[in-house]
């Protein structure tokens, strides 16, 4: 890893500063489609996830490159962090034929399947009992790998939710709930509408699941939280729930300016930004600040060459609109 | 083997036979296990296949359908059931927003190999909520395939094409056909997806029938031959995909179309079929089309009641031979 810096304990700073680099390409990534849509090059509508990197970023460096991650409509950041890269994305939303999905998925619905991110999905909560299913997959495959599903607070109130929750304890399946809590559904506080405080891990051990919380600004504490759940659902002792607590810096999607939120509670959590807390944790392992700025740097140029690259990326041909409906690659529904 | 085989023996030997063949395909569902489903459809499968293979679960049917959906995604070709087709609006959210939407949303990065099994119809008095045929519910939504088998052979041939479909199928079990028996389907019987068959030929009109339709069909052709109307039946087998062409060249000899459905009117595969017959075959009528379908009420439970509402042979005798006067 170039930049490393050789301390006592050299493995653990090279790997922090690598987890920083990745915040710091998603955090870029995210600004620049805000900063497309805002410019008329990104349809439609995006939901970023600046502020949560450290979820998806943390739990990535827990997991197995063959684990399984579903995410939601507030997906870029998994998609990214499972090896979709910065140009893919963009140019998805750009609705380039270069796109993640060649442009028929769009923002909402990032699918890296190569990574084993099997897709962001619109439908709050839906993809709970797909994980469910991937988890049961792994293990009548007998693979040992585990699923992730990756959902926001609002979705705990869903009926699949509480369904999967419970058909993964009675099989005992490897899966991993993660809830990045960002204290809000879309406008609506979570806590105005849920009864209790953690609307995830609350209710987890109802089903018999363990329900932990998590500083979701913390890199470091969700790879570890992450790490000892995955742990325990690889080893065959079943399920396992994180509610992240994290925050978005972005209004819920689109240009939504978020004045719902109160001015004291936004400034307090964006001292509290996971790129941040990430750097302090490089300098108490006495990494030089050049070395971080450089890791800063080398972010900036991926995604303005990403954003360059997408820009001169063609339209799809329109044809491609009845392809991939079946699996023969058509859309033929009759004879 | 028997020489005959109740629709219901064909369900559980159409997906034995797969499962013996594919160590892929795995089964869940409510009472499908140790006790064989609530319309003895699994029997046997739990014995031969083991808990391992054969899964009962809790009575979630969005945890069902969107589990088979995950397994389908990452290397399984689940086969799950939902006990009455009415409570596929349960899962609704798998069947229209997530299983036939991931393999094109994704760019064709997706495949979902799975089947959703379900015991469809009415006719035996179970009400407004277990009585339906909703069919016509999964046709709205592209991407999902639509089987509907009417005999015990085309159950058995028709389950192992879908199981081994990369794509999604729904199977619709009709509950009034469970106790019909029929000749088994021969070993290695594949009856490929899409392809109406012509159970009865004649010359004077073309009925066209899925399901438990396609016996009431073939009794109204004996009482129309008595009567000297030479009716084609024609047994559809699958909405989507469709087989049209069959359609279309029966019409090239009978010049006449009635429909036979069970669904209500309103949005009735039905209309989808004469509309195509209207586009690409108007110059083959001598005469309107005509359909035979539920009234658009909800089933209602007392038998002379729901004998009202859904298709029976008088009715569909009494169409014909208004069009053949035509
Ligand atoms: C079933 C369903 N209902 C409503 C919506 C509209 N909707 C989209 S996002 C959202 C808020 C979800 O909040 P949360 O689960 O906390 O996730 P976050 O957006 O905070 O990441 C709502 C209500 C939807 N997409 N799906």
């Amino acid at each position: 890893m170039t930049g490393a810096t050789r301390t006592p304990d050299g493995r653990e700073t090279a790997e922090l500063l690598a987890l920083y680099e990745e915040m710091a390409v998603i955090r870029r990534t995210e600004k620049a489609a805000h900063d497309l849509f805002l410019s008329g090059l990104v349809k439609g509508t995006t939901h970023l996830a600046a502020g949560h990197e450290a979820v998806a970023v943390g739990a990535g460096a827990a997991l197995r490159d063959d684990d399984y991650v579903f995410a939601t409509y507030r997906g870029h950041h998994h998609a990214l962090a499972r090896g979709a890269t910065p140009e893919e994305c963009l140019a998805e939303l750009m609705s380039r034929a270069s796109g993640l999905c060649g442009a028929k998925g769009g923002s909402m619905h990032l699918t890296k399947a190569s990574g084993n991110m099997l897709g962001s999905y619109a439908i709050v909560g839906a993809h709970l009992p797909m994980a469910v299913g991937a988890a049961w997959s792994a293990r009548l495959r007998g693979t040992r790998q585990i699923a992730v599903a990756f959902f926001g607070d609002g979705a705990t109130n869903i009926g699949a939710f509480h369904e999967a929750l419970n058909l993964a304890a009675v099989w005992k399946l490897p899966v991993l709930f993660v809830c990045e809590n960002n204290l809000y559904m879309e406008y609506t506080p979570i806590a105005d509408v849920t009864a209790v405080a953690n609307p995830a891990a609350d209710r987890a051990p109802a089903y018999g699941i363990p329900g932990e919380t998590v500083d979701g600004n913390d890199v470091v504490a969700v790879r570890e939280a992450v790490a000892r759940l995955a742990g325990r659902a690889r080893a065959g002792d079943g399920p396992g729930l994180l509610e992240a607590r994290t925050y978005r810096h972005y209004g819920h999607s689109r240009a939504d300016p978020a004045t719902y939120r109160p001015a004291e509670e936004v400034e307090r959590w964006l001292k509290h930004d996971p790129l941040d807390v990430a750097r302090g944790r490089l300098a108490g392992l006495g990494v030089p600040a050049e070395t971080v700025t450089a890791a800063d740097a080398r972010a900036e140029a991926v995604v303005q060459a990403a954003v360059e690259a997408a820009k001169k990326a063609p339209a799809p041909d329109p044809r491609e609109a009845l392809t991939d409906v079946w699996a023969d690659g058509g859309a033929r529904w009759r004879t | 083997m028997a020489d005959v085989i109740t629709y219901r023996q064909a369900v559980a030997e159409g997906i034995a036979r797969e499962m013996r063949r594919d160590p892929a395909v795995v089964c869940l569902g409510e009472d499908i296990g140790a006790a064989g489903g609530v319309f003895r459809t699994t029997a046997g499968l739990h014995e031969e296949f083991g808990p391992g293979r054969v899964w009962d679960t809790p009575i979630s049917e969005q945890a069902i359908v969107g589990a088979a959906m995950g397994a389908a995604m990452t290397g399984m070709r689940p086969v799950a059931e939902i006990m009455f087709s009415d409570f596929l609006a349960c899962c609704w959210d798998y069947l229209a927003n997530e299983i036939p939407k991931v393999r094109y949303m994704t760019g064709g990065q997706v495949t979902v190999p799975l089947v959703v099994r379900t015991a469809n119809g009415g006719g035996l008095g179970f009400g407004a909520q277990h009585s339906q045929a909703t069919e016509n519910w999964a046709l709205t939504v592209p991407g999902l395939k639509i089987a509907a088998p009417a005999t015990p052979a085309d159950v058995t041939g028709m389950m192992a094409a879908a199981i081994r479909s990369d794509d999604p199928v729904v199977f619709f079990e009709h509950k009034g056909l469970f106790a019909t028996k029929g000749p088994p389907a021969p070993p290695d019987h594949v009856v490929e997806l899409g392809h109406a068959a012509v159970v009865r030929e004649g010359d004077d009109v073309t009925l066209v029938a899925l399901a438990s339709m396609v016996p009431l069909a073939l009794t109204a052709a004996e009482r129309l031959a008595e009567e000297g109307i030479d009716a084609e039946v024609i047994d559809l087998r699958c909405l989507v995909p469709l087989d049209a062409m069959t359609v279309l060249g029966s019409l090239a000899k009978t010049s006449r179309l009635v429909t036979v459905e069970e669904n209500p009117y309103q949005g009735g595969w039905g209309g989808t079929l004469v509309s195509i017959v209207a586009d690409e075959g108007f110059g083959l009528l001598d005469a309107p089309v005509r359909r035979v379908a539920a009234a658009c009420v909800p089933l209602p439970f007392a038998d002379v009641l729901e004998a009202e509402v859904i298709p029976s042979v008088d009715k569909v005798v009494a169409k014909v031979r208004d069009l053949t006067a035509y």
